[in-house]
This record gives C-alpha cells, structure tokens and sequence, in this order.
C-alpha cells in the first residue's frame, strides 16, 4: 500500500475503492466473531470461497468474513445485502444451496430462514426479525459488512472521513465543543462526560500527554468492546486519532485483555495498517501532526480494567490501583503524565459523532444520556446476543421485544446490569427507562453492559454470593475492606446457603457493605457490595426465608430443600429409580416411588427423568 | 525539570482548626501538625503512603463543607483549600469495622490487637482465622525504598495475596538487612522451628541457607523445621 501524503490521496483511495465495490453484484456476510467461529463459521468461510469459485462468481460476489451480526442464538449467521435476506444457524451443507438459489437464482430458501417461536412465521429479511426491529445501529451500523481484516472494507463505509473533517478546518477546542455538544457521556460504566476529561486532559499541565482505549473487559456474560474492537478496529482507532488531536497527545495504547486473542490480533492488525497507509505514524495525511498507538496486552486480571490500575499494569508493575484520590488520571497517569482513558465504545461513538454531527447525535436517546448502548443480552431468555438501543429504551422492551422473553414460559425475576458491580433489578421496575442515572437511582448501575436476565427458578442469595465469589477472587487484595470484606461477605452468604445462616448476619452484611462502599480504595470494591445491597433490598424475603424458615424459595440451594415424589402424580415407571447415581429412590413396577431422604444428595437427576412431573422440590 | 522556588499554602480545617499548609503535605502529616491523632496500621513515617489498611480514613470536603467523602488520610494530598473531620460517626464506623476484620484474620498479631482494643471491640462477629501476616506491605518498602533491595514483593490477589520474594527464591538482591524483619508489626510471633526443649538450630544466625519458611510466611526463619510451613 502507497503512504498517503494528503487529505486528497485519501478521498482519491476512497474513490477507488467504493468503485470497485460497486462492480459486485451482491455481498454474502458471515460472522465471524468469537461466538459465531465456535459454531464453525472459519470452516462455512471457506466453504463458501470454494464455492462461489467453483461457479465463477468471484467478480460478483463479494465475501464478508465480519464483524458481530449480533443475534449469537441463531450462529452461524449468514446475510446476503443489498436485499437483506437473514439466514441463521448455518451448516456447511447449506453452502452449495444458498449459492445456487440465493446467490444465483435470488430465491429465498424456505427452511433456512429464521421463524418466529409465538408465531411460527418464516421472516425472511433481517430488518422485519423482531430481535433486529427495535434496535437502533449507530456504533454497529455497518459492522456486519465489514471485514476487520480489511482496511479496504471500513474505508467503504465512510473510514476515516471524519479524521479528514477534523484535519480540514477544525480546531482541537472545535472538536471538544462537539463531542461537549453531543452529550457523550463514557461508555465504561461511570457515565462521566467525555469532553469534559478530554479538556482537563488538554489542559493539565506537562507536554507529553497520553490516550489510552481500554478493552479489559472481564464482567461476567458481556462481549460488547470485545465485539466492536475484534470486528470492527479502525473505528476504535479513528476515534483515538480524533482523541489525540483534540487532546494534543503523540502516543496511545490500546489495553486488551489477554483473553481476547482475536482481539488483539485484529487490532494489531488494524493498527499496521494503518501505519503502512500514514494513518499513524508522523506527520498524518501532511498534517504535521504525529501520532502512534501500541497494543498493550493486559495480564488476566479483572481489577486492571479499574483505571489507575490499568495505568500501573501498562507501566510493567502489578495491576493493583494507585490511592491517589486527589489527583485523577487526566492530570497525572501513566508515567505520571497526563492521561486520558476511554472506553472501547466511547471511541467507537467519536468518529459517528464528527460525521453525523452533534445534532444528529444528541437527538438520541434521554436530556441527559444521549447515544444508543450496546448491551450484551444473556441468562435465562430466547435471543441472547449483543443489542443496540438508544438510551432510555425500557428494560421491558429490550427484554421481552428484543430479547424475546423467558424460554418455558416462564416470569422475569430480575435483571442484573453491570456486571457484578452493578446490581439486581427486580421484575417490577421493568418499565424502568435505562440511562446512566436511572440505573444509579434503583441501585444498580450501567457498567460497561452486561445484562444478565434471571427468571423464578433463580435464587436471589445464590446470585449475590456468586458475584461476591467472583470479585472476592478478582480484588487486588491491597486494601482491608474490600480483600477482608468480600472474603468475610463470601463467608456469610455461604453460610446461608448452606443452612447455617442467623438474622443477625444479614446486618452484619448491610454493616460490611457500609463500610466496604465508604472506606474501599478503588471502584471494585466500592461498587462490590452493590449486588448483595441490591438483594437484600429488592429480595430481602428471600434471604429471611432461607435464615428463618430455613427454605429456599426458589429451589437452588441444595442445603435448604429436600426432593419428593408425589404418589398421586407417580405412575411408577421406574426411570428415576434406574437413573439415581446414589440408589436413593425405592419402589415396585407401577407403583408410587419414594425417595430415601437419607441417601438422597439431591443431584436432582430424578426430577430431570421424569415425564410425569412427579418429583417435587420442598 | 522545572525548579520549585515556592511552595503555595492551602488553608485547611482540620476538626475545626485552621491552619496553612504547604502544597503537597498528606492529611496526615497536616493532622500531626496540629497534634490531631489520626490511628494508622500499614503508615510508617519515612516510608511512601500505601493506602491499604484504610484505617487512617477521614471524611473530606474540597466544597466548603458542602459534601464529604471518605478518604485515607495517609496519601491525600493537599492541592486545595480542604476542610478534614477525623472523629465523626460515620468514621468510627467505619474504622471499628476494619478493626473487627484485622484482629479476626490476625488474632495473635499484636499490632492488629492493639488497634481492636483501641476501637472497643470485645468480640468478633467472623470466623478467626490465624494469619501471620497483615499484608501492610511495609517490609516491602522498606527493601525498596530504603535498601534498594527489591527482594519482597507482593504475589497473587484477593485471598491469595502474600508478600514473597519473587518466583520464592530468595533473591539476590537481598542484603540480609533484616530491615524487613524489622519493620514487620507480626514479628512479635516466637519461632517455632525448635520442637526439643532446649534446643537451638541457629539457622538464622548463621544465615548458610536460603528461607524458606519463617512464621510469617515469607521471611526471618531460616530453618526447615517450621511447623507453620508444613
């Protein structure tokens, strides 16, 4: 690839581009993101190259190997633009159909298609799918039509058109007055406003100054920066060259965790390139202006996503966070110089917002939190997957329309948002609108966008002692309240899980959640306690039931219930007594079983074998 | 390098006393100055501020007195007029917590002992543990601030943290100072090494063998008999 030396090389490398692009006929999209290459969509790829070879189609057809489509339930996914057609869970059988019929002959092909489970409908375009209706694609507009691999692909689709709008004419304070104006507002949790740490970044003191995009992403259940930076990276990395034009900075890095191999890979990638082309580097596009970025790969430690830890863990030293509450990172970061660090999706929104305008940006979403957020979509529903919606979507929309509700039929319990930082909201604030502060009011919190739904079978102590376990492992362990705390918190919820809890623990716990808030040196463990806090206001019942009654109500806690066969339901069949790995369960041919208490330890194999619903959980 | 020529003073209010002082100087020391007494665990004069135990904390205002938050005391410096209370209800709380959560890890550590007696406590709601070290971290800086030694670190995180010399090897850049088997508040512990009445192994007099056991876990025994270790 030839350097380029202007602004004008680069629309003239466009032109180019989009022109060959425009002699393909039709685009076939497969996902190739983490979840998706699980399913084998690496081995669908180059079934699909073998292909559309074979049938000479290569100058018509061309083929996306890309970023997230977002829907993970239906993996491997395939779509064919410009018509839109969706097809989903994809098997290397249907390659040569879907090239002779779609490709081909432009027929949709009936049984590939996804349908509706209330209906049974057939929906063969992706934008009537009720997962995709209601999504508004800011940040992942576009994502499912671009190669992350190819440099060629992002500049399709507007690339680094908006480092040009700013290189012609812009001034670093213009810059930070549009991004001030498009309310943006950080994507990693805190909600802090971006121009307003992007300015007292370019005003603090000291001439080397730094950016960082960090990607240490370690909450249970969400992909979102994982997703955006592995199919997507040069929009990461525009938004940091915007970033460190407006900040006045010459180098950046980009933090990955080290789970993240494609990741980082895909970024390192994107990055060289980038450089081959004089995108980094010095004196970008003629502009006189310098700047490089490095990939940094983070050690395996969720605290480091914590931003002074990050800072220390980038500096070679141990991801623990610095207690300088009197100084932030913006005035005195990595390397003691002035820092500025941002989230991936906070990134990814700049070069969107440079190029919509900031108008166009703030007309989305509440007054006070504008843009769409990405949420990551697990637990106990149909459509997992990653959602984009503007802010202020309901919970119940984004649950029940999108998410498509509870398999089985079952209620929404609660919906944990923010990872184990944030906390468990209860099924009846589901109207709850969700933006920065609306979140914060109830208890819970944004985090970076992790949403975890639970449904009755789940429960509520189980939940809390399992974010408690988690942080209890991932805390640095510097500071006395949050190591001695979440260790002696893991304790109590243990003990009454395991029958042995007294109701003077659960104040103990509201005592130990006070202080861990207060007196904790980072955001781990200030936030920590927010799951049990979040419990025990919300499911308080719950947590007396298995104190007082010594019950669990939701049927989890193997200490605190016992496994029954109800007589009348029992036709005696004897599949329980076959399968029960402890010989537990005694009874004559076609007559009621019953289950020795004794022997029983309550693997719950029988309940699982039985058809006839017979077994009981009390 | 810029040249300080000269430093800018803060008013601060300490527990209602006011005072100037210079830019840069921790709440702590500020305190001292007005001979306020703020508890400390893991804070040694001399030594850099670690911010771990957090039983220095006091609550803050940088408002005016409009809102306080929680600070340790030990490493917040002063860059602005500032307004500090060391001895509210809410600070009571919170240290006499953390003073329940020290002893009950480190019962038979003096130092965790004296702040419990100190904040009250007469029982322990956790289960007792018996930890011989309190992760003050001060044995490590002391090798590194003062020795230049970088012998001890800190290894693993969350309830596996402890100090140990890197890959426990003892390292080469220990000087056998002693320094941090002296600093250390858990030395107090007899060693156990010695199982006859009577008997004296004198391994750690003599120094001919690496450490690896010792009654806090990381250093000071230098014989292999310790019945902690095994």
């Amino acid at each position: 690839m030839k350097r380029l030396e202007s602004i004008k090389d680069l629309e003239r490398l466009r032109e180019t581009i989009v022109a060959k692009n425009n002699t393909y006929e039709k685009t076939l999209s497969i996902c190739g993101e983490t979840g998706c290459r699980v399913y084998g969509s690496e081995s669908l790829r180059q079934a699909f190259e073998r292909e559309i070879q074979e049938k000479g189609l290569t100058d018509k057809i061309k083929l996306v190997f890309s970023g997230c489509h977002g829907f993970c339930e239906q993996g491997p996914i395939v779509t064919i633009e410009p018509d839109g057609i969706f097809y989903g869970k994809i098997s290397e059988k249907d390659v040569a159909s879907i090239v002779s019929e779609t490709l081909i002959n432009g027929k949709i092909i009936d049984s590939l298609l996804y349908e509706d489970p209330d209906t049974g409908e057939k929906i063969p375009y992706e934008k009537d799918i009720p997962f995709y209706k209601t999504q508004k694609k800011v940040v992942f507009n576009n994502h499912d039509l671009i190669d992350p691999t190819k440099f060629e692909d992002y500049m399709n689709f507007d690339g680094y058109q908006a480092i040009c709008k700013v290189f012609s004419g812009m001034s670093p304070d213009q810059v930070i007055t549009e991004i001030k104006e498009s309310g943006l507002r950080g994507r990693g949790g805190g909600g802090f406003p971006t121009w307003q740490k992007w300015n007292s970044c370019r005003k603090a003191k000291g001439g080397t100054k730094y950016i960082i995009c960090n990607c240490d992403e370690g909450d249970p259940g969400a992909f979102m920066d994982r997703s955006i930076l592995e199919g997507n990276p040069h929009l990461v990395l525009e938004g940091m060259l915007i970033g460190a034009f407006a900040i006045g900075s010459k180098e950046g890095y980009v933090y990955v965790r080290h789970e993240y191999p494609l990741a980082w890979e895909n970024a390192g990638l994107a990055i060289e390139q980038a450089r081959e082309l004089g995108l980094l580097g010095e004196n970008i596009l003629g502009t006189g202006f310098d700047f490089d970025i490095e990939v940094a790969r983070g050690g395996g430690a969720f605290v480091c996503g914590e931003s002074t830890a990050l800072v220390a863990s980038l500096e070679g030293g141990a991801g623990e966070p610095r207690d300088k509450q009197h100084l932030h990172t913006v005035d005195s970061g990595l390397w003691n110089k002035p820092t500025n660090l941002n989230n991936v999706e906070t990134w990814a929104n700049v070069p969107i917002i440079i190029n919509n305008s900031a108008a166009w940006y703030s007309q989305i979403g509440t007054p006070l939190s504008k843009g769409t957020k990405i949420f990551s979509l697990v637990g106990k529903i149909r459509n997992t997957g990653l959602v984009e919606v503007p802010m202020g979507t309901t919970l119940r929309e984004i649950v029940y329309d999108i998410g498509g509700g509870i398999p089985d039929g079952f209620e929404v319990k609660a919906v944990q948002t923010g990872g184990p930082s944030g906390g468990c909201i209860p099924n009846r604030l589901l109207d709850l609108p969700v933006d920065f502060d609306e979140l914060t009011k109830v208890g819970s919190m944004m985090g970076s966008g992790g949403m975890i739904v639970m449904d009755e079978k789940t429960c509520m102590v189980d939940v809390a002692r399992y974010f408690v376990k988690f942080l209890k492992e991932e805390s640095c362990g510097k500071c006395l309240p949050c190591r001695e705390g979440l260790k002696r918190m893991d304790e109590i919820l243990t003990d009454i899980i395991e029958d042995q809890g007294t109701m003077g623990e659960i104040e103990l716990l509201e005592e130990l959640a006070f202080v861990m808030k207060e007196a904790s040196l980072c955001g781990l463990g200030k936030t920590a306690p927010n799951s049990v806090l979040s419990t025990l206001e919300y499911f308080r019942d719950e947590y007396v039931a298995h104190v007082e009654q010594k019950k669990c109500p939701a049927g989890v806690c193997t200490a605190l219930i016992t496994y029954s066969i109800n007589p009348e339901v029992c036709t005696g069949c004897g599949a329980c007594l076959r399968d029960c790995p402890y010989d537990a369960i005694e009874g004559e041919k076609r007559k009621p079983h019953h289950i020795v208490t004794e022997l029983c330890k309550k693997c719950g194999t029988c309940m699982d074998v039985c058809k006839f619903g017979a077994v009981e959980i009390t | 390098m810029f040249v300080t020529t000269e430093v800018s003073t803060y008013l601060a209010e300490i527990d209602g006393f006011q005072m100037k002082i210079d830019e840069g100087t921790t709440i702590l020391d500020a305190a001292h100055q007005c001979g306020i007494h703020i508890p400390t665990m893991c804070y040694l004069e001399g030594l850099s501020p670690y911010g771990g135990c957090r039983i220095c904390s006091v609550e803050v205002s940088t408002d005016g007195g409009k809102t306080f938050r929680v600070a340790a005391s030990c490493s917040y410096e002063i860059h602005r007029p500032i307004i500090v209370k060391t001895d509210t209800p809410r600070i009571r709380r919170i240290r006499k917590m953390l003073a329940e959560l020290l002893v009950a890890s480190a019962p038979n550590v003096k130092l965790a002992q004296d702040i419990a007696a100190r904040f009250g406590i007469n029982q322990v709601r956790f289960k007792m543990e018996d930890n011989r070290c309190l992760l003050c971290g001060l044995c490590v800086r002391i090798c590194d601030e003062h020795m230049g030694g970088k012998a001890l670190g800190f290894v693993g995180r969350g309830p596996e943290k402890k100090v140990s010399a890197p890959f426990a090897i003892r390292s080469e850049l220990c000087l056998n100072c002693g320094g941090c088997d002296s600093i250390c508040p858990g030395k107090m512990i007899p060693c156990q090494g010695v199982k006859e009445p009577g008997e004296l192994c004198g391994k750690c007099l003599r120094l001919e063998e690496m450490p690896f056991c010792c009654p806090m876990g990381t250093f000071g025994c230098f014989c292999e008999n310790n019945p902690l270790d095994q």
